[in-house]
């Protein structure tokens, strides 16, 4: 097997053994998703214009929760000592990371973004074969920048609270470009969608990029 | 010596900026005084993207060199243009009460010196969580690095947004300046240009003693 998907495996194992991640995001997303129902419900707007905010509010804080446990889990008992013996570059593992960060937020999406249909009235038509594409490519964005800065605030005291400090404003262009590109498809006005689009597919080659370069200072003793 | 040079300098410039400001420049015809706000407020500003970029300089030549006095001027950078945003925001707001009605409107600048101001505090809380030495370094460099790259998509993001919204409010300093009001501007300028650098200066001053006693104890501590 290769260093890199053995580092992929050995993530997929030790959450199907404690489930941690997948059902704290699975949970907190649920939570939002009901809480925004209620925060808005009285104000009589269009269940459209709110829907996307909610979706992405979800989405980004439940990858906060499984980012923050990410790196946690390999510093605990020292595990990383042992990934960075492991025959592969710093970007490897890195690139190992991201895989197994971004697996499991689809795998929590696949629960999320039904109920998100459900709970705002929508309809599963093509406008949300549209909206998964934006939702893949948004999760895939926040895994490559959430997974450089959980190794970041993993280094520090508090470090559950760092990472959204770290993470939130650096992600705005990312959720902006979401939020409004999704709040075009459910609204059938998709004159905007397309630099929209730039932006979030843009933001994601740069952080890509950037972390692999970078993470071998980040992970370095 | 020459920071007491820096100091005095600056001093000057700042009563002379002041009284461009409230004597030379003329009273605008349609906001009135608060108009005169704007010479402190656009400096300002302005020094909050120069901090960004001393600060994103500053990370790629410390992961370049691992020289500490590359990390210094992150740091110091960084707090400084703090200061500097915190003021901007409130001159801005002192503006916006008369002339907008609301202390504050999210305009596509307001919220990107938000983000920016943000970003900077971010830094500095991630610096203040890490125990010191080179490990604090490195990692404020990478995060300095990836907060100057969001600097420009930000503001891409932002700007885009708030475009295709209607526009509440009309932006202050279109069109042409009066001659006075831009000698006033000027000289604003350069006396937030040389006080940017007198704090800077005197941060990096603070920061290298700092260093200094902190290898002190290190010693110290080894001897004990």
């Amino acid at each position: 097997m290769k260093p890199v998907s053995a580092i992929i495996f050995k993530d997929i194992a030790i959450e199907l053994r404690s489930k941690e991640s997948l059902a704290s995001m699975i949970m907190f997303a649920v939570l939002v998703l009901v809480v925004f129902n209620f925060a808005f419900e009285s104000t009589g707007l269009d269940k459209s214009l709110v829907a996307p905010g909610s979706l992405w509010v979800a989405v980004s804080f439940a990858a906060i929760l499984a980012l923050n446990r990410s790196f946690a889990k390999e510093t605990d008992n020292d595990c990383l000592q042992g990934l960075l013996l492991a025959p592969l570059s710093r970007g490897e593992l890195y690139l190992a990371k991201v895989s197994s960060n971004f697996l499991f937020m689809l795998i929590a999406e696949i629960i999320i973004l039904p109920l998100f249909v459900v709970f705002n009235a929508l309809n599963f038509d093509f406008r949300f074969a549209e909206v998964i594409a934006i939702v893949f490519l948004g999760t895939l964005a926040i895994a490559g920048i959430g997974t450089i800065l959980s190794t970041i605030s993993s280094n520090t005291r508090m470090k559950e609270v760092m990472l959204p400090v770290l993470q939130i404003p650096l992600t705005l262009p990312l959720i902006i470009a979401a939020v409004e590109s999704t709040r075009e498809i459910l609204m059938d006005d998709t004159g905007q969608v397309s630099s929209w689009l730039y932006i979030l597919a843009g933001f994601t080659i740069v952080y890509l990029t950037l972390s692999y370069l970078l993470f071998e200072f980040a992970v370095e003793d | 010596m020459k920071l007491k040079i820096l100091a005095i300098l600056t001093f000057v410039s700042m009563v002379f900026a002041l009284y461009m400001i409230f004597i030379v420049a003329p009273r605008e015809s349609t906001q009135g005084d608060a108009q005169r706000i704007f010479y402190l407020h656009v400096p300002l500003a302005t020094f909050g993207y120069v901090g960004a970029f001393l600060l994103g300089f500053g990370s790629i030549r410390y992961l370049m060199t691992r020289d500490s006095k590359w990390d210094r001027l992150g740091h110091a950078a960084a707090e400084v243009t703090v200061a500097f945003i915190t003021a901007q925001l409130i001159t801005g707001s002192l503006w916006a009460r008369p002339i907008w009605g609301p202390w504050w409107v999210w305009d596509a600048r307001t919220t990107m010196q938000v983000v920016l101001y943000l970003i900077f505090i971010a830094y500095l809380m991630l610096r203040e969580f890490v125990p010191e030495g080179p490990k604090r370094a490195i990692l404020s460099a990478v995060f300095g690095l990836l907060a100057m790259i969001d600097v420009p998509i930000n503001y891409l993001a932002i700007y885009l947004f708030r475009t295709q919204h209607p526009q509440a409010v009309i932006s202050p300093g279109g069109g042409g300046l009066d001659a006075d009001m831009a000698k006033a501007l000027l000289a604003s300028f350069v006396a937030v240009t040389l006080l940017f650098i007198y704090l800077l200066n005197r941060r990096l001053a603070i920061a290298r003693v700092e260093e200094e006693i902190n290898y002190l104890e290190q010693i110290v501590l080894a001897h004990e």
